[in-house]
């Protein structure tokens, strides 16, 4: 079982730096290629959701407060979480409906993307308190589910 | 992110590598709307092929540039999207209002901006 932790700034520019971060730590899973891009749209988008939403009150100049992500290899699975402490969401279920966005330049699709990209997308959060987006998804076995067959004809082909 | 842009016909076309997240999102808007203006073109043509990632905030970004070519009347397309790339535009719908192709010249043919240049639009 291996993890990380990052804590760092709500800045945009760190958007790239936590995506592939915790993408490289799935690559350490059996997930295809195309899994771990998922990942990273997910993971940026959760990352990008604190950055523009969670503290709106940021000092001009100064740095706006933290986010800290957790990535977990639970088994087969991967688990993200990215938690904040700003403002929280007050309508979770309006935050989470395809084209919703309080801010009229987004297309509200953050959530769309978290979801259709992992397999499971829990958030808590509570106005004043910050938002916990948790995220799991699970690395896909090979359809016979050998998991000892290295050398199984099917598998193994080198894209 | 990486941007270069030039122009053909009535296209500005605008050729993109790396990632475009919340963060180059905004460079992109800067650099594409300041290009438009200044070639004075009305469609928009954008090279993916080398774009690695896009997530909403870029595809909000492209979604924002559509709609500024609209108000000139203008079309927008995007050439060479790589296949995961290609799939967000799909989920995001985007595909139904800007189109894509193989490559930059099969948009241009596609847009017709090929036969606007035939009237010696040339730089």
């Amino acid at each position: 079982m291996n993890w990380l932790r990052l804590e760092l700034p709500a800045l945009a520019e760190n958007v790239a730096l936590v995506r592939v971060t915790v993408g490289s730590l799935a690559a350490q899973l059996p997930f295809t290629l195309g899994d771990i891009e998922e990942i990273r749209v997910a993971v940026s988008e959760a990352f990008s959701n604190a950055v523009l939403h969670a503290y709106p009150q940021a000092p001009a100049g100064g740095l706006p407060g933290t986010v800290t992500v957790e990535a977990r290899v639970e088994g087969d699975s991967l688990e993200v979480s990215v938690v904040d402490r700003g403002v929280g969401i007050e309508d979770v279920e309006r935050a989470r409906q395809p084209a919703f966005s309080t801010r009229e330049d987004r297309m509200g699709l953050g959530f769309v993307f978290m979801e259709s990209f992992m397999d499971e997308v829990t958030i808590r959060t509570a106005p004043g308190s910050g938002t916990r987006v948790l995220m799991r998804k699970l690395a896909r076995k090979p359809p016979d589910g050998k998991a000892d067959a290295g050398v199984a004809g099917s598998s193994g082909a080198k894209a | 992110m990486d941007i270069a842009s030039r122009k053909d016909g009535m296209a500005l076309l605008v050729s993109v590598s790396g990632e475009l997240d919340l963060h180059t999102a905004r460079e992109f808007r800067a650099r594409v709307d300041a290009d438009y203006d200044r070639f004075g073109a009305r469609d928009m043509v954008f090279d993916f092929a080398r774009v690695s990632f896009v997530d909403s905030s870029g595809l909000g970004a492209i979604l924002g540039r559509y709609s500024r070519a609209a108000e000139k009347g203008g079309q927008v397309a995007l050439a060479g999207p790589q296949p995961h790339v290609r799939r967000l535009l799909e989920l995001a719908g985007v595909m139904r209002i800007i189109h894509t192709y193989a490559d930059v010249e099969e948009a241009l043919r596609a847009m017709g901006a090929k036969e606007a240049a035939a009237g010696g639009d040339k730089r």
